[in-house]
C-alpha cells in the first residue's frame, strides 16, 4: 500500500537530535499474511519443515488483530519503495530510521508468532528460520544493529535449544518473548529458558502481543480494538507479579527482564500493592527474601514506547521520581509501527539533560553492553 | 509578504495535492484541492512532527450514541476533507487546520490563491 504522491524530498528530521540515540524496539519481521514474509520463512526454514509449512502453516490461538486502516500496523509512510512490507527493507530502514535520527544502535525484535503455534516443534522451527534471516539479512549487513533471539517460549526445552545454538553469536543481545503467554512467566515450565539465557548473560525481553488462548483482557473479551491495545498492560502486570512471586529471581539472581512496549506508569503502583499484600501474606511465599518492590527494582527494565503522556507535564516528572529518575527506562521507537515514538519528540525536553541522555541511549548501552 | 508559485492549477485537481519539501527554508508545505477549493498546510504534524501532508484523506465517522442492534447511527461526514497523519493517524480538517481529536492542536495553514494559471501561496516575511 503506497500513496502515489508528488513529494520532492523526505522531510524527516532535518534537525538532528543532539543526544545519542539507541532504539530498543525495531521490527524487521511481522506476523501479517504477506507473500514476502512467506518467502522469508521458506528461504530459511529447515528443509524437512518446508512441506509442513506449505501444507498446514501457522495455527495458533484466536483473538488478536490490528485496525485494517493501518495495514501491518505500520506508519503509512513506512512502506518501502521496493514494495516489501514495512520494516523488512534494510536500506529504507537505514534511511528512515537509523540515518534519519543518527542512531548509535538499534535492537531488532522480530514478531513471528513462534510461541503462539499450537504445533510446538513447528513454532520452534519458525523461530529458528527468522533468527537465520536476522543473521544473514541484518546483522551481517549493518553494524549498528543487534537482534533478539526469537524462541518458542511455550516449550522451554526447545527455547533453550535455540538459545544454545545462537548464544555465542554477539549479534544477539536478548531473548524475546511476548506478554500474552499460556501461563504466567514465573511458572517453572519456563525456567529452563531463563537458565539458558543466563549462560550467555542474555536478558529476557517481554514484548507487547501474543495470544495464549485466553481472553484479551482479564475481564473477558472486549468489543473494541482500543480496549485490546490499551489492555496489554494487564498482561505485563501479571508477568511481573508472577516472575516475582514464583521466586524466579531467588533462583536466578542475575536474571534481567525488560518490558517492551508495555508502558511503565503502572509499575510503581503494582510494586506498592505487591509490597502491601506481601507483608500480610509472607507465609504464602516464604522463599521470597525481599519485598516484591526490591525484586522489581533490581531485575526489571522498561522501554519507553508508547510514551506515557499525562495531561500535566508535572505528573510525568513525578512519575520519573517514583522510578529511580528513569534509570531503568530505555528509549524505543517501535518502528515501523503506527504508534512510533520519534526520538526528537518522545522524551520531554523539560527533564534534566542527564535524565534524557540516560533514557535516550545510556541506559540501553549499559543494559545491552554496547560500546 | 512573499508571493510563491506552488504549481499550475491543472497540477492539483480536486482530491489532489502537491507537497513541496522543504519550502523556502520552512518545514515544507502541502497544497490540497478539496472539492475545488485550495488549502495550504505545513507539512509537520503538530502532534509529533510526522510528515502530515503525506497522510491519507478521509472523512469523519460520527455517532450520536453507541450503536444499537436496530440502528447503527454511524455517519461519515465530509469524505476527503480530513487529512490523517501517516504516523499516528491524528485527523486534521484541511480547511481549517483544526485537529479533530484535540481542539487545542492546530496545524499551521497558509493563505493560498489562484493568480492566472498559478497556484500561489503568500508567506509572511
Amino acid at each position: 500500500m503506497t500513496l502515489q504522491l508528488d513529494v520532492t524530498e523526505q522531510p524527516q528530521s532535518t534537525a538532528k537530535t543532539k543526544l545519542a540515540v539507541i532504539d530498543t524496539d525495531i521490527h524487521n519481521y511481522d506476523v501479517y499474511d504477506d507473500p514476502v514474509f512467506n518467502d522469508i520463512i521458506t528461504k530459511y526454514l529447515a528443509t524437512e519443515w518446508q512441506e509442513y509449512h506449505k501444507m498446514i502453516g501457522m495455527r495458533g490461538h484466536y483473538g488478536g488483530g490490528y485496525p485494517r486502516a493501518q495495514p501491518n500496523a505500520a506508519r503509512t509512510d513506512a512502506w518501502p519503495p521496493s514494495g516489501r512490507p514495512p520494516g523488512t527493507d534494510l536500506d529504507f530502514m537505514r534511511e528512515q530510521l537509523l540515518d534519519a535520527f543518527d542512531m548509535d544502535y538499534g535492537i531488532l525484535n522480530p514478531l513471528a508468532g513462534a510461541g503462539g503455534q499450537v504445533n510446538r516443534e513447528y513454532g520452534a522451527q519458525l523461530a529458528r528460520a527468522i533468527n537465520e534471516y536476522q543473521i544473514a539479512e541484518w546483522l551481517e549487513l549493518e553494524p549498528r544493529l543487534r537482534a533478539s533471539i526469537l524462541v518458542n517460549y511455550e516449550d522451554a526445552d526447545l527455547a533453550a535449544e535455540e538459545i544454545h545454538r545462537l548464544g555465542d553469536n554477539k549479534g544477539f543481545v536478548q531473548v524475546i518473548l511476548v506478554a500474552r503467554t499460556q501461563e504466567p512467566l514465573g511458572r517453572r515450565k519456563y525456567w529452563k529458558m531463563y537458565e539458558a539465557a543466563l549462560e550467555y548473560d542474555l536478558p529476557i525481553g517481554i514484548h507487547f502481543g501474543g495470544l495464549g488462548g485466553h481472553p484479551l483482557t482479564a475481564g473477558g473479551w472486549p468489543s473494541y480494538y482500543i480496549e485490546d491495545h490499551c489492555g496489554m498492560a494487564q498482561a505485563f502486570q501479571a508477568q511481573v507479579a508472577s516472575l516475582v512471586c514464583e521466586g524466579v529471581f531467588e533462583h536466578f539472581p542475575e536474571l534481567r527482564i525488560v518490558i517492551i512496549e508495555g508502558g511503565f506508569a503502572w509499575m510503581p503502583s503494582l510494586a506498592w500493592r505487591l509490597d502491601q499484600s506481601w507483608k500480610r501474606l509472607r507465609a504464602e511465599t516464604p522463599y521470597l527474601k525481599k519485598a516484591p518492590s526490591e525484586y522489581i527494582q533490581e531485575h526489571f527494565w522498561l522501554s519507553t514506547q508508547p510514551m506515557e503522556e499525562p495531561r500535566h507535564q508535572a505528573h510525568f516528572e513525578q512519575l520519573l521520581e517514583q522510578m529511580d529518575g528513569g534509570r531503568r527506562l530505555m528509549f524505543a521507537t517501535d518502528y515501523p509501527h503506527w504508534d512510533f515514538d520519534s526520538p526528537d519528540r518522545a522524551v520531554p525536553t523539560t527533564l534534566p539533560l542527564e535524565t534524557r541522555r540516560n533514557i535516550m541511549a545510556e541506559n540501553a548501552r549499559q543494559f545491552y553492553k554496547l560500546a | 509578504m512573499t508571493r510563491v508559485v506552488i504549481a499550475k492549477v491543472w497540477e492539483i485537481p480536486p482530491g489532489g495535492r502537491k507537497i513541496v519539501v522543504p519550502f523556502r527554508g520552512r518545514a515544507g508545505i502541502g497544497v490540497f484541492n478539496v472539492n475545488g477549493r485550495l488549502y495550504a498546510l505545513r507539512n509537520i504534524c503538530p502532534h509529533k512532527r510526522g510528515p502530515l501532508c503525506t497522510g491519507e484523506l478521509t472523512g469523519q465517522i460520527a455517532a450520536d450514541a453507541p450503536p444499537s442492534a436496530y440502528d447503527s447511527d454511524l455517519k461519515v461526514n465530509g469524505e476527503g476533507e480530513v487529512l490523517r497523519c501517516p504516523w499516528h493517524q491524528w485527523p486534521f480538517e484541511i480547511a481549517t487546520g483544526r485537529c479533530l481529536v484535540d481542539p487545542e492542536v492546530r496545524v499551521k495553514t497558509y493563505p493560498v490563491r489562484i493568480d492566472g494559471n498559478d497556484i500561489v501561496v503568500d508567506l509572511d516575511d
